[in-house]
């Protein structure tokens, strides 16, 4: 003790100019505890956007609380992203369709409450069932009986379980997919999947004021809207126990102002630094800064549905425009190296035996202007000699590098008209106008990975009328090769097929491939063992306070 | 003076009714608000259909604006995309808006008006011309750039104040943030005091107080500056209700949450019961605040009566 408060002294003294306050408050914070695991961490969050419900919270901010506070069958490692057992001692299969799943003893919910196999089958079958109006109920979409329980034509619901789950056994239960799915138990580990404590189905409203998990923080107090305050679970069976007192994570208006309330020391980790700081960080922060990639890919999508950009002999065009963009020199100047350029559909997270090829793009994502001029040229042009490339300009500094991407293809056309940004006011517009099929252009997608799995980056956004795919772009050899790899049990066939699937994907440019984008955080010098994982969230449990 | 309030509180209803429409209008016409609650994918359209029954989207305009109305006259403001009451959003925001803009009202009018009297007085004299170079200035910088400025120098490199406001907001951490609030309307009071001081120095009355011999002290509060505050009160009051709901930019930068962040997150996430809820009680503001200063003139100046 003696020691820490002196360092603490010392670094009062030095830095005075900078943490007059955070030499007080970092004291009030951790309640003396400096170094035995009992220090608090304050974190900056954002209001989550959905009810704090396993299978309805689909954003970032939510996504953090869940978790901290829920452990699944799986949980994917915070370095390789690799899928392992957390609450299931095995989870077996035969054919890839029927599988049975052995969930460990002797986890409790911070209330006391055993869990069981009725913990996962009652979740599972609360997130599915259309009446719940949860927004990840398409998680649940591969196992038999979802049609039912949520009719996608907007029929009446005519069952109230899914039928491909039965609880076996206090521990054990089966699951029965409706189609063959090889990787499905990896994609266990996603917040969906979490299991609910009884309370949850009895007291639905005071279980939404103060959330009940199994993981290894308990909720302390939370205002909904400025903060809640996790704490340590002391009795948290698993071996992932926190190795500080807690966190409390504070709602911020802005994220430039969590990084001033960093820089002045109120706040100790900021996991989303602003874009207009990033130039700053490295020398405000120095080591204290990470970046590390994380499984989000930009790209362009295009609409298929558009007859002037779907018809054929426009790969060539849509190549041409993937060539005539500068991906190495926007990612270093707008994005000061917190992208990497892309050279594939999915992201460095996965691994190399998780499907992640770098290069598989080849050519076409070189950046190349005067074969860029050609092969658009060849293709017939631009329909109707100019490109608008779509984006919300609410969030994100979208605005920047669409005009970055808009300044190379023009200077590759030499025709300052060819390209221009199109922005649309908000979010929940642009996704108006893409769901209602109304691009006439280029638009901006984002895929931020569920579970890493090369799966993830292809199923959901390229298949025939899958839930992403937004431009409607269809191949039916695609398709076949994806239903090929689900259906193979060996893993590293089943990448094979992935990747086959990705070069048909490459050779008709069905989305131009941008950068992968990466996770940054900066943190106070009060905490210690700070990393993001693949999901970009950081790894709240190791953290050191001293 | 009674049937005075009563014919303005019966002005108020239409006003109320149109505002509220308009708004209403407005917030639809941004488009659907529930595909932007799926994040960068396509909602799954069951869920989508069931989310827009739930929060009234499936039927016409009109009837939604009714039934809206129909359950705000019971105290009913609906429900946020997170689940949470709209009220219990007003009470917890409310709260912290009405803290900042008391300090910002304080800092006006004894800042502002104590300056304008100073200036008017001592018009040409040196005194004079460096505030009115002062309010100059002020009124030409954007708040967020004053903002920010005062954050960084007083939060980050000296350490005086904490550069964001914790989420109870107490008085003294809004102090720093209500000063940049006020900062605008501060040289716009400071200015109309000081010309309505220096026009009225020469009125007749305020001669004869002069003559009769009374303290300069009464002459100036009693007699001058009583009937300067007329125009003076009339801007205060308008802009009680402009600082409520104006304070998006000062309430981002200084992480308060207040009005001004749960209208702009509602704005973003196309939240309309959020949005008209919150604008419905900011008009009633302004149109209360408007009755008081008119009701206030009776007061400053005996001559103006109300029947």
């Amino acid at each position: 003790m003696r020691g820490a408060t002196h360092a603490r002294w010392a670094v009062c003294a030095t830095a005075a100019a900078l943490a007059a306050t955070a030499c007080g408050g970092g004291g009030d914070d951790s309640g003396g505890g400096g170094g035995d695991g009992s220090g608090v961490l304050s974190s900056s969050w954002g209001d989550p956007q959905n009810p704090l419900e396993p299978a309805n919270t689909n954003e970032v901010q939510g996504g953090k609380v869940l978790d901290m506070l829920f452990r699944g069958l799986k949980r994917y490692d915070a370095k390789s992203g690799e899928a392992n057992d957390m609450l299931a001692e095995k989870i077996e299969t035969s054919d890839s369709q029927n599988f049975t799943v052995t969930v460990k003893s002797g986890w409790t919910f911070s209330n006391g409450e055993a869990v069981s196999a009725k913990s996962f089958v009652d979740a599972w079958n609360y997130g599915a069932s259309l009446k719940n109006n949860q927004k990840n109920a398409y998680f649940f979409g591969y196992i038999d009986g979802y049609d039912k329980v949520h009719p996608e034509d907007g029929g009446k619901q005519t069952a109230q379980t899914l039928s491909g789950l039965k609880v076996t056994g206090d521990n054990t239960f089966t699951i029965k997919l409706n189609q063959k799915f090889s990787t499905f138990p990896d994609t266990l580990g996603y917040a969906a999947f979490a299991p609910l404590p009884q309370a949850f189905f009895d007291d639905h409203a005071a279980w939404l004021k103060k959330p009940v998990g199994n993981g290894p923080y308990t909720i302390d107090s939370y205002a909904k809207g400025s903060v809640m305050k996790m704490r340590k679970w002391d009795k948290y069976p698993g071996e992932d126990k926190a190795e500080n007192g807690g966190v409390d994570l504070k709602v911020y208006t802005d994220n430039n102002t969590a990084y001033t309330d960093l820089m002045a020391g109120n706040l100790d980790l900021v996991d989303d630094v602003p874009a207009a700081q990033l130039k700053n960080a490295k020398s405000d922060l120095g080591d204290r800064y990470i970046n590390t990639p994380a499984g989000i890919i930009q790209t362009l999508a295009f609409p298929f549905y558009d007859k002037n950009w779907g018809k054929d002999g426009m790969e060539k065009v849509r190549t041409g425009l993937s060539m005539a963009i500068n991906r190495e020199q926007i990612t270093e100047t707008i994005f000061q190296k917190t992208r990497t350029p892309a050279s594939d559909w999915t992201s460095p997270v996965l691994g190399e035996a998780g499907g992640f090829k770098e290069g598989l793009c080849g050519d076409a994502c070189e950046y190349d202007p005067k074969k860029a001029k050609e092969m658009i040229e060849d293709g017939g042009g631009l329909p109707g000699g100019q490109v608008k490339i779509s984006y919300n300009a609410d969030t994100g500094s979208h605005k920047e590098w669409v005009d970055a991407v808009c300044n190379s293809v023009n200077n590759a056309l030499d025709n300052d008209k060819a390209c221009v940004g199109n922005p649309v006011g908000t979010f929940a517009d642009f996704r108006n106008q893409i769901t209602q099929s109304k691009m006439s252009g280029p638009f901006r997608a984002g895929w931020q990975m569920d579970y890493p799995l090369i799966q993830n980056f292809l199923q959901p956004l390229y298949y025939t009328n899958a839930s992403s795919n937004d431009g409607k772009w269809t191949s039916e050899k695609f398709d076949d090769l994806v239903d090929k790899a689900n259906a193979e049990t060996d893993q590293a066939k089943a990448v094979g097929l992935f990747q086959d699937a990705e070069k048909v994907l490459r050779d008709d440019m069905g989305a131009i491939p941008l950068w992968y984008q990466n996770g940054s955080a900066g943190y106070s010098d009060r905490i210690s063992n700070v990393a993001l994982n693949p999901f970009s969230l950081p790894v709240y449990n190791e953290i050191k306070v001293s | 003076m009674g049937r005075y309030v009563i014919r303005r509180l019966l002005q108020m209803i239409p006003v109320f009714i149109g505002a509220t429409l308009l708004i209403f209008l407005m917030v639809n016409v941004m488009g659907d608000p529930i595909a932007g609650l799926c994040g960068d994918r396509q909602c799954d359209p069951a869920t989508a259909t069931q989310l827009r029954k739930e929060f009234g989207l499936d039927k016409p305009v009109w009837q939604q604006y009714a039934t809206y109305m129909g359950n705000v006259f019971t105290g009913d403001f609906g429900t946020a995309f997170n689940g949470q009451e709209v009220t219990e959003l007003m009470s917890t925001a409310f709260p912290v808006t009405i803290r900042l803009t008391i300090v910002a009202i304080v800092f006006e009018v004894v800042i502002g008006i104590a300056l304008g009297v100073v200036t008017g007085l001592r018009r040409g004299r040196p005194v004079d011309t460096g505030v009115l170079l002062i309010t100059l200035v002020v009124i030409s910088v954007p708040t967020f750039v004053t903002g920010l400025l005062l954050q960084l120098l007083l939060g980050v490199k000296w350490g005086w104040i904490s550069p964001s406001v914790s989420s109870e907001a107490p008085f003294d951490e809004l102090i720093v943030p209500g000063l940049v609030l006020a900062s605008v309307s501060l040289a716009y009071v400071t200015r109309l005091t000081r010309t309505s001081i220096a026009e009225n120095r020469r009125a007749d009355y305020v001669r004869t107080a002069i003559a009769k011999g009374l303290p300069r002290r009464r002459v100036i509060t009693r007699h001058l500056l009583r009937n300067s505050l007329i125009p003076v009160v009339t801007f205060i009051g308008t802009d009680i209700g402009a600082l409520m709901g104006g304070a998006i930019v000062t309430e981002r930068i200084f992480n308060i949450h207040g009005v001004g962040f749960q209208l702009y997150q509602g704005i973003l996430r196309q939240n309309t019961q959020t949005v008209v809820g919150f604008v419905t009680v900011l008009v009633l503001v302004f149109l209360v605040a408007n009755l008081l200063v008119d009701l206030l003139y009776a007061v400053l100046d005996p001559r103006i009566r109300y029947a």
